[in-house]
């Protein structure tokens, strides 16, 4: 499914830092918000974001319900060598997603 | 004398239009103005617009087939959507065959229910406005350009009067704040010109996308006045006048909004 | 300046047990400790931009960033965010090193009212540096009805 939008150089020169960033659609209800009925919403937000570089961790973040629904996420990453960019969120009632990039160092 | 001051006169007056076709003299504003830079880089920057995620959403849908036709949008209107371009900024409009207007949402699911014969899809859901976010999106950067109709004439009036009428608790039109107010301030927030330039957009308020009836429903919300029901006639005429009045605006779909 | 003798000092910071309802500046201090234990935390190297005036609380673009060379020896471990007034105080824990090349995390926040903002940066020899940022959010006028 096409939740997910990610922006990041498809080629980098060797030793370059580059900027990703990635944007994915979730609610991040908070779990301290009351409904229409008055009780309050469960909570259901994203924890995690991983992001590896041909399998090797490079970046981590742990979110809260203070994150923004549709959360976004950009950090740096110096461009080691060509291949994979992975992206994993995961979450609240088993949330699980995953997309890749593929990148050329040159 | 007398012939000078014509002459200088009319040479003001041709100076004038002259800037009002480039667009200087234009003295309406889109909410865009009235935003920060963070919230412009927000909207401007396709990664970062969270409304995009509808546009990449409402292109999947484009794609699949529906209803027992089991057509899609594309087999009919074509896989990337470039034939969409234009249609978003001449909504609300009247369909051939018929004889009151729609608005965009309203002409994809009369483009469901004949073509494709499915079921329309509720108003506010998000494959209806992942769908209006995607055809809309093909206008972005043009100006909007309601069709010249004389038979959308008595809705237009209609529009125009339900945006004057003073209603709800607080006794305010529509007009009172965004006619009038418009560029002060009610409680922190800068009173918008009331240009719907960029729907269906992304309102941080209501962390998703919605459509402009949404919108309105919220005004009349705003002023304790009783909000018509979705599929009320009233939000098209009122849809139909606030693109007239903005006829020729530069089209931001998906807009980020606060 | 209550945030700033926090930041400068160690001693005088009182431990609640429990977290309350709502983040306050107490529970903040706490949230930072639990993250800092004793280790001193100095202002400077940290650079928080947030707009000063926030058009809406629900989304507020946030980017953390520290001064550092990001190499092996001498890097960014952890850039951590919290707040004193939303429901909890901590709002993100991001873990970095050497393959990030600079040491900067952009994200977008939940505000629920006028409040300060810390960041703090955690280096690889085990030093903390923070910032803090007082922001302003505005409250819509018109808001709308739960439907």
């Amino acid at each position: 499914m096409a939740n997910v939008l990610i922006n990041a150089p498809k080629t980098a020169k060797r030793g370059e830092v580059i900027e990703i960033k990635a944007l994915i659609l979730h609610p991040m209800e908070t779990g301290f918000r009351p409904g229409t009925n008055g009780s309050i919403i469960a909570r259901n937000i994203i924890e995690r974001f991983t992001a590896t570089w041909n399998g090797d961790e490079i970046f981590r973040i742990d979110l809260s319900p203070a994150i923004a629904a549709n959360p976004f996420v950009s950090f740096f990453a110096v461009a080691t060598d060509s291949g994979t960019v992975g992206l994993r969120w995961s979450g609240d009632e088993g949330f699980q997603v995953e997309e890749s990039i593929a990148i050329t160092v040159e | 004398m007398m012939r000078l001051r014509i002459g200088l006169c009319l040479a003001s007056v041709f100076a004038a239009s002259l800037a009002l076709a480039q667009g200087g003299t234009d003295k309406r504003r889109s909410g865009y103005q009235d935003m920060g830079p963070s919230l412009q880089r927000m909207q401007d920057d396709g990664t970062s617009n969270p409304g995009m995620l509808f546009v990449q959403l409402g292109a999947e849908a484009w794609a699949g087939p529906a209803g027992a036709a089991n057509k899609a949008c594309a087999d009919c209107h074509g896989a990337s959507g470039a034939t969409m371009k234009g249609v978003a900024l001449r909504y609300p409009a009247i369909p051939e065959g018929a004889d009151t207007p729609v608005d965009l949402e309203g002409r994809i699911n009369l483009c469901r229910t004949t073509n494709q014969q499915a079921a329309p899809l509720p108003a506010e859901s998000r494959e209806l406005l992942a769908l209006a976010a995607f055809v809309a999106h093909q206008s972005r950067g043009q100006p909007i350009a309601p069709p010249d109709d004389p038979r959308l004439a008595p809705f237009l009036d209609r529009g125009a009067a339900i945006w004057a009428l003073r209603q709800g608790q607080l006794n305010l039109s529509c007009a009172t704040c965004h006619d009038d107010n418009a560029g002060k301030k009610l409680a922190g927030v800068t009173i918008p010109e009331a240009h719907p330039t960029g729907y269906p957009v992304y309102r941080l308020e209501w962390q998703t996308l919605g459509s402009l009836k949404r919108r309105l429903r919220n005004c009349l919300v705003g002023i304790r006045a009783e909000s018509y029901a979705y599929d009320s006639m009233e939000y098209v005429m009122l849809e139909l006048f606030l693109m007239e009045r903005a006829r020729g605006m530069a089209f931001e779909a998906p807009a980020v909004r606060p | 300046m209550d945030r700033r003798r926090f930041l400068a000092g160690t001693a005088t910071i009182t431990l609640l047990p429990f977290a309350s309802a709502w983040a306050t500046p107490e529970s903040m201090a706490a949230a930072i400790r639990r993250i800092v234990g004793a280790a001193a935390v100095r202002r400077g190297r940290v650079t928080l931009d947030l707009p000063p005036l926030i058009e809406n609380g629900n989304t507020v673009p946030l980017v953390v960033s520290v001064e550092s060379p990001m190499t092996a020896a001498d890097h960014i471990k952890a850039i951590h965010v919290f707040n004193e007034k939303n429901p909890q105080p901590n709002v993100f824990s991001a873990r970095l090193g050497p393959r990030n090349g600079r040491a900067v995390v952009g994200t977008r926040i939940k505000l629920g009212d006028s409040q300060t903002i810390v960041a703090i940066a955690e280096t690889s020899s085990g030093e903390f540096w923070s910032a803090g940022a007082d922001v302003i959010v505005t409250l819509a006028a018109c808001l709308e009805e739960a439907s």
